[in-house]
C-alpha cells in the first residue's frame, strides 16, 4: 500500500510533469508561428518582472483572480460547477457603480459612498448566485446551465446600462459609463496603478477561505457534501443548505472582485468589467486542486503571463493571446497529468480490499 | 480444459494479498474458493479474470503458458467472472448489453440470439429478452450475465460471491444451472465465504487463508474441519441476550409505501423498547423501503408512523434523526460513508458538534477511543476506501450517535464473515440493553432467526404481521419467503 509520503512525492513529480510538457507544448505553438520560444518566454519574463510598475501591474490582475479563485474553492468542495462566477463578476460591478452614481453628488463622505459601494457589490454578486442556486434547488436546473444563462444575462444587462440609462453625455460609447471623480476611487501606492485597499482585500479573503475550509465545521460539512450528498444526509448534514452556503459565499467574493475593478482599476462601468477573470479564476482553481494557498502563486503566474503577454506584439509581432495559450495548456496538461497519475496509483491500490 | 496455477503472488506494499498460491483447476468440476474477507479470494480470481496484474507466478491453460492483460484476453482464452454486483447497463435494452462487449459487433449482422434462447431454457432459467435490463432483479441480471458469458464462448465461469443479494429461490436456480454446466464439462470456480453453499454445491474446496492456499479437500466436507481451516480454529455465532422493555418505542399504522415498481399497504408494528425485528424477503421486496420511510428518507403514502403519541411522518430525516432513529445503509462507501476523506473526519462530522471551529485535540482523542473500540484496523489518517468491507462497516456502526431509539439497519453484515458478523451482532445486542430497538433486513435466514425476536415477511407487495422467531424454523421461514404458507402467517 502506498504511503501518504510516496503519494504526496509522486503527486509533486506528476505536477512538475504537467508544467514541463505545457510549456514544450508552448514552445512547439511558438515554433509554428515562426518565433523562436527562448526569445518569446524571454519577453514574456522581461514583460512582466523587468520594472517594480511591470509587477505591480501583475498584482492588479491578480487581486480580483485570487479572490474568485478563492470564491470558487468554496463552490468546488461542497461539488458545484459556478460556471456563473463571470455573471456574479458582473453583478458587483453593477451594483457598485450603481452605488457610486447615487450618491456622488449627494454630499455623503466619499468614504462612506466607497464602503457603501463595495458592500453594494458585495451583495449584487451574492444575488445573481443565489439564483443560481435557487434555479437548482428548486427548478431542477444544473448549476452550470444556470450560470451559463444568468452570465449572459449579466453581460446584456451591462450594454443595456452603458447604453441606456448611464450613458455618457451626448454618445453613448463602449468605453463605458462616465469615469467617476478622483474622490470616489480607492487610492493607489503613488506611482503606480496599484491600489494597497484592494491587494489587503484579497490577502484577507485568502486567509478567510483557507481558515474556512481547513478549520472550521462548516468547511468540513461543505467538504463531506462534495464527496458524498447521500452520506452526508445520513449525517445528519442537508446537502441543499451547504450548497446554497456555498453559492452564496462564492458570489460574496466575486462580487468584491467586481466591486474591486469599478473601484480601484476602471473608475467606471465598462462593457467586459469581469475581463475573463472569473473564467481564469475556474482554470486557477482546477490546477491547484482547490487549495487556496496553492492559488496565490499560481494566479499570480497567470496575471504574470497576461502581463509579459503584452510585450509579445510589441516585440515581436506575435499575438498576445499567447500567453492565453500557455495559461491553457498548463491546466489541460496538469489535468492529463493528473488523471494518468490516478491511474497509476488506483493501478498499484487497486484490489487491496476485497 | 484445465488451468493451472503456478506460484501466484500479489503485492500491496507489505500486504502479500496472494503468496505463491498453486492450484489446480479440473475440468468438469465445481471448485469452491472459501475464506474470510481478506484472505485474497477475490484477487486470486481478478487475476485469472485480467482484472488485476499478478507480481509473479504463472498461469497455465491447457498446459500451456498464457499471458492475461485484461477481461478481454481471458475471454479469449476461455475463462470469464461473474461479479458480486451486476455489470451491466441498466438503462440499455437487454440484447445491446449482450452485443455491446463483442468484438467484432457490426449493426448491419444480427447476432444469433436463438442460441441465447436454447441456453435460457437449458438451465432452466425464464429470462425475458426484450425491454431494458433496469426490469430485472438483481438476481436476474446475474442469470443475464452468466449467459452472456457462456455465450462468448467461455469454459471456465468464475463466481464471486454470487449469492449475495439474492433470493433463496433464485440461489437454488443458480445452483442447479451450476451444476448442470458442470455436468455438461464447463469448469466453475465458486468463490464464497459461506460454509453450506460450499458443502452443498462444491465437488472439491480450496481454502485460502492471509493470501495463502491452506488446503484442498474433496467432498463431502466437514464442517468443523472448514471452519477451522478458514480462521485457523473454531467459530460459531454467539447467540444473544433478550432485553425486551415492555414500553413502546416506535409504532406503524397501516403504512403505505410506493415506488416506482412497488406498492406495500397495511404495515402495522408496534415496536418495544430493546428488541429486535427482522425483515425476511426477497432481494427487492421492499424492505430496504420500508427501513428508508421508518428512517424520514422516503415519504410513505398512507398511515403514520408515531412516535411517543406524536405522529412524526411527514417530517425530514433530519429531525428523525434527532429523535434518535438512524439508517445505516448496505451499500458503505455509495451511501454511509464519504470516499476521499480520513476516519478523523468522518467522526468529527458524525459528532455534529456546533462549534464553529473544529477542535481538533478532542477529536483525535475521540476519534482514537472509537477506532479502539470498535477494533478498526486503520488509523485515523486512513481514508475509508482504504479500509476493508468488514472494517468499513465497523467504522459506519461507531458513527452512530448514542444513546439511540432506533437503528434501521440494511444487510448489515452483508459480504462479510462470521467473524466480523459476530462482533458486530455483539455490539449490536449491547445497544438493544440501553433499550435501543432495532429493525435489520437480512438474506441470510439463519441470521434472522437468530438475532430476530420477530420476522416480518416481506412477499409480492405484502407484509406479514411480526412473527415471534422462536416459532419459526429455517425451512418455514424459507417457504414463506418464497410465498408459500402466506395463510398460516397471516392467522
Amino acid at each position: 500500500m502506498l504511503t501518504l509520503k510516496h503519494e504526496k512525492l509522486i503527486n509533486t513529480g506528476f505536477r512538475i510533469a504537467g508544467i514541463i510538457l505545457a510549456v514544450g507544448f508552448a514552445a512547439l505553438a511558438l515554433i509554428l508561428a515562426k518565433a523562436n520560444p527562448f526569445v518569446a518566454f524571454g519577453n514574456i519574463l522581461k514583460g512582466a518582472f523587468s520594472t517594480d510598475k511591470k509587477i505591480a501591474d501583475s498584482f492588479v490582475i491578480w487581486i480580483p483572480l485570487i479572490i474568485t479563485t478563492c470564491g470558487l474553492a468554496i463552490t468546488f468542495t461542497v461539488g458545484l460547477w459556478n460556471i456563473g462566477i463571470e455573471g456574479q463578476i458582473t453583478l458587483g460591478a453593477i451594483f457598485t457603480t450603481g452605488i457610486i452614481r447615487l450618491l456622488q453628488d449627494s454630499g455623503v463622505s466619499p468614504t462612506l459612498v466607497i464602503v457603501a459601494a463595495i458592500f453594494a457589490g458585495i451583495v449584487g454578486g451574492m444575488i445573481w448566485a443565489l439564483i443560481a442556486g435557487l434555479l437548482k434547488f428548486f427548478g431542477g436546473v444544473s448549476e452550470i446551465f444556470a450560470g451559463l444563462g444568468l452570465n449572459f444575462i449579466a453581460t446584456a444587462l451591462t450594454i443595456y446600462l452603458i447604453f441606456g440609462p448611464w450613458k455618457r453625455p451626448g454618445v453613448a460609447s463602449m468605453s463605458g459609463t462616465v469615469p467617476f471623480d478622483e474622490i470616489f476611487r480607492l487610492p493607489n501606492i503613488p506611482g503606480l496603478r496599484l491600489s494597497p485597499w484592494s491587494l489587503a482585500l484579497a490577502v484577507t479573503s485568502v486567509i478567510i477561505v483557507f481558515i474556512l475550509l481547513k478549520h472550521t465545521t462548516i468547511g468540513l460539512r461543505m467538504k463531506a457534501v462534495g464527496k458524498n450528498p447521500k452520506a452526508a444526509r445520513l449525517m445528519g448534514i442537508s446537502s441543499s443548505k451547504y450548497m446554497l452556503l456555498a453559492f452564496l459565499l462564492c458570489g460574496l467574493f466575486a462580487g468584491l472582485a467586481g466591486a474591486l475593478q469599478v473601484t480601484a482599476v476602471y473608475y467606471r462601468l465598462i462593457p467586459s468589467i469581469s475581463s475573463g477573470y472569473g473564467f481564469m479564476g475556474l482554470l486557477v482553481a482546477m490546477l491547484v486542486n482547490y487549495q487556496v494557498l496553492w492559488a496565490i502563486p499560481v494566479a499570480y503566474l497567470f496575471a504574470a503571463l497576461n502581463i509579459g503577454g503584452i510585450q509579445l506584439p510589441i516585440e515581436m509581432h506575435l499575438d498576445s493571446t499567447l500567453s492565453g495559450v500557455i495559461q491553457s495548456s498548463l491546466v489541460l496538461f496538469y489535468l492529463i497529468m493528473d488523471g494518468v497519475r490516478k491511474k497509476m496509483v488506483s493501478k498499484i491500490g487497486e484490489g487491496t480490499h476485497e | 480444459m484445465h488451468i493451472n496455477l503456478n506460484e501466484i503472488s500479489k503485492y500491496y506494499g507489505n500486504l502479500k494479498a496472494n503468496d505463491a498460491v498453486s492450484l489446480v483447476i479440473q475440468q468438469g468440476k465445481i471448485l469452491g474458493v472459501l475464506g474470510e474477507n481478506g484472505a485474497g479470494k477475490s484477487t486470486l480470481m481478478k487475476i485469472l479474470s485480467g482484472l488485476i496484474k499478478k507480481d509473479h507466478g504463472d498461469i497455465l491453460v491447457n498446459g500451456s503458458k498464457v499471458i492475461i492483460e485484461s477481461p478481454k484476453d481471458a475471454i479469449q482464452f476461455g475463462i470469464g467472472m461473474l461479479h458480486q454486483e451486476p455489470r451491466d447497463f441498466p438503462s440499455m435494452a437487454i440484447k445491446e448489453n449482450l452485443v455491446v462487449g463483442l468484438a467484432n459487433y457490426n449493426r448491419e449482422v444480427q447476432p444469433k440470439f436463438e442460441s441465447l434462447e436454447r441456453l435460457n431454457d437449458n438451465l432452466g432459467f425464464k429470462l425475458d429478452f426484450s425491454g431494458d435490463v433496469s426490469q430485472f432483479t438483481v438476481g436476474e441480471r446475474q442469470e443475464l450475465e452468466l449467459m452472456r458469458l457462456l455465450w462468448l464462448g467461455v469454459e471456465v465461469l468464475i463466481l464471486d460471491e454470487p449469492t449475495t443479494g439474492i433470493s433463496g429461490g433464485q440461489k437454488d436456480q443458480l445452483f442447479s444451472a451450476l451444476r448442470k454446466l458442470a455436468s455438461d464439462g464447463k469448469t466453475i470456480l465458486f468463490v464464497s465465504h459461506k460454509l453450506d453453499e460450499i458443502q452443498s454445491l462444491c465437488d472439491q474446496a480450496a481454502v485460502m487463508r492471509k493470501g495463502k492456499l491452506v488446503d484442498i479437500i474433496d467432498s463431502p466436507f466437514d464442517q468443523n474441519n472448514l471452519v477451522e481451516l478458514m480462521f485457523g480454529r473454531n467459530l460459531s455465532r454467539i447467540p444473544p441476550s433478550r432485553s425486551i422493555s415492555s414500553s413502546l418505542c416506535i409504532s406503524v399504522e397501516n403504512m403505505e409505501i410506493e415506488d416506482f415498481r412497488l406498492n406495500i399497504r397495511d404495515i402495522n408494528l408496534d415496536l418495544k423498547k430493546g428488541e429486535v425485528i427482522g425483515l425476511a424477503g426477497m432481494a427487492g421486496s421492499g424492505q430496504r423501503q420500508f427501513l428508508q420511510a421508518l428512517a424520514g428518507l422516503i415519504q410513505p403514502v398512507n398511515g403514520s408512523i408515531n412516535l411517543e403519541d406524536e405522529r412524526i411522518n411527514g417530517k425530514n430525516c433530519f429531525f428523525f434523526q434527532q429523535q434518535g432513529i438512524h439508517y445505516v445503509p448496505t451499500s458503505r462507501l455509495e451511501e454511509g460513508l464519504l470516499p476521499g476523506m480520513t476516519l478523523e473526519e468522518h467522526y468529527c462530522l458524525a459528532r455534529n458538534n456546533d462549534r464553529f471551529f473544529i477542535q481538533k485535540k478532542t477529536n483525535l482523542k475521540h476519534s482514537r477511543e472509537k477506532i479502539n473500540t470498535f477494533r478498526i484496523k486503520g488509523n485515523e489518517n486512513s481514508r475509508v476506501e482504504e479500509l476493508s468491507g468488514g472494517n468499513q462497516q465497523r467504522l459506519l456502526l461507531s458513527l452512530l450517535k448514542e444513546p439511540a431509539k432506533l437503528l434501521l439497519l440494511d444487510d448489515p453484515t452483508r459480504g462479510l464473515d462470521i467473524e466480523s458478523a459476530n462482533w458486530i451482532w455483539t455490539i449490536m445486542r449491547d445497544r438493544c440493553q440501553s433499550n435501543t430497538a432495532i429493525i435489520f433486513s437480512s438474506s441470510d435466514l439463519e441470521e434472522l432467526l437468530f438475532y430476530s425476536d420477530r420476522i416480518m415477511v416481506f412477499f409480492g407487495g405484502t407484509v406479514t404481521k411480526p412473527i415471534a422467531a422462536s416459532g419459526l424454523t429455517e425451512d418455514r421461514l424459507g417457504a414463506m419467503i418464497g410465498g408459500k404458507e402466506f395463510a398460516y402467517i397471516e392467522a
